[in-house]
């Protein structure tokens, strides 16, 4: 885990969602136990289950008994729908922060921003 | 949640020293606690007392309910794995016999596991065990008892960083299918606080901090930059330690890194790091690295 001061079982949720947004985890397809996570990341199970269950609680996970832990449908979409509220606060201000503080004019900024090749 | 064990108004004094000073504190059944401090902060007193080595001067100790002193059936349920725990000189498989023997709930099947995974040579007498050997038996013993209350008092002298960590996967993996009250002593914080749930920091004989790790990771945060700036920053925050060099500073301050925070140490072009729980467990009790009544940095030593 990376220590960035925040609660591990919120990185774990993160980690997670990042998961599903990127696609190498599908609707639908059942996401690994809080046991495994517990042992990939090192960390006590009870706080994997604590990141695992806040994603349960934002209907973004949802469990079948006795069978395990599946990404719902539609979870992709509303995660993207919360990170897209949040994009500006976490990137385009601190860019254009960076670019004032730079002298980097603002056409100057939307010209960087549009010639930037996205390769991902 | 039910208490594993209850430790209340607890004092130790031996021959007018006091090693445990009205220690209060519960450990809830099922989780993995670190019993965290200085040497000769008085965690192997406590330890002993909780496994019934030892009896508190004044106080109650309460082990599933019961006195633990002398009490076979707490102890039947209790595995305390010992820093430097002697062994009679038999061989790694004898000892292992008689462990099982003595543990109700052992799984011989993972004890065999462990000493593969331990590369123990079973059939070698613990006096031609390597210092590090010793302890990775002493840790199979300890995994392998899956005794409701199992205690490791820093485990591994001599185990290298593989072995440790070969230790804490052991512990999480099992720990997750057999779930138990774990105690985890030891000075290597760092690399257990994720492993801990919760977190008795104990000095000079007295409770410190009780809570859990996640209510103290993240407690404090540390903001480097120019020291006019970091001053600027800090206002009227609680510090609880810093230090300068020339132009430079750096300051602890109490509190959790947010959002607004982050946003003004970036306008200000400072950096903002958490403080880890190792540092936070130093600051609290006396007299440690980083504690509150170290001298003043940069004195020459």
């Amino acid at each position: 885990m990376i220590d960035d001061g925040s609660p591990i079982f919120r990185q774990i949720a993160e980690r997670i969602a990042a998961q599903i947004l990127d696609g190498t985890l599908a609707e639908e397809a059942q996401v690994p136990s809080t046991n495994d996570f517990a042992a990939i990341h090192r960390i006590n199970p009870a706080t994997a289950a604590k990141g695992v269950n806040e994603l349960v609680d934002a209907g973004v996970l949802y469990k079948k008994r006795g069978i395990g832990m599946f990404v719902a449908t539609g979870a992709r979409d509303r995660l993207l729908a919360e990170r897209r509220a949040r994009f500006a606060a976490e990137y385009v201000e601190p860019l254009v922060r960076e670019a004032a503080r730079l002298g980097i004019r603002p056409d100057e900024l939307l010209r960087l921003v549009a010639e930037q090749e996205v390769t991902a | 949640m039910t208490a594993a064990v209850q430790v209340s108004h607890v004092s130790r004094r031996f021959r007018g020293v006091v090693a445990v000073d009205d220690a209060s504190f519960t450990l809830e059944a099922g989780r993995i606690h670190g019993l965290l401090g200085r040497n000769g902060a008085g965690k192997t007193t406590v330890m002993r007392l909780v496994t019934g080595l030892d009896r508190p001067s004044s106080g109650a100790v309460e082990v599933f309910g019961s006195d633990p002193f002398e009490n076979e059936e707490v102890l039947s349920r209790t595995c305390f794995v010992k820093e430097s725990q002697s062994y009679p000189d038999l061989t790694v498989d004898r000892i292992l016999a008689s462990a099982r023997l003595l543990q109700p709930g052992w799984d011989d099947g993972f004890a065999q596991a462990l000493v593969a995974d331990f590369d123990l040579p079973r059939g070698r007498r613990v006096r031609k065990l390597s210092r590090g050997m010793r302890s990775a038996l002493g840790i199979v013993i300890g995994l392998a008892s899956r005794a409701p209350l199992t205690l490791f008092d820093e485990p591994y002298l001599g185990l290298d960083a593989p072995s440790r960590a070969l230790f804490y996967d052991r512990l999480i993996t099992d720990f997750a299918d057999h779930p138990r009250t774990v105690v985890l002593s030891t000075h290597l914080i760092d690399e257990v606080a994720n492993l801990l749930e919760r977190v008795v920091v104990v000095d000079h004989g007295r409770v410190v901090i009780d809570a859990e790790a996640e209510d103290v990771r993240g407690t404090a945060y540390t903001v480097v930059g120019p020291a006019g700036t970091v001053a600027q920053f800090v206002g009227r925050r609680e510090v609880m330690a810093r230090q300068d060099a020339g132009t430079y500073a750096s300051a602890t301050v109490r509190g959790r890194i947010d959002e607004p925070q982050r946003r003004l140490a970036d306008e200000l072009r400072l950096d903002l790091s958490p403080v880890s729980l190792q540092q936070l467990v130093a600051h609290a009790t006396s007299g440690g690295p980083d504690g509150p009544q170290r001298p003043t940095e940069g004195a020459d030593r």
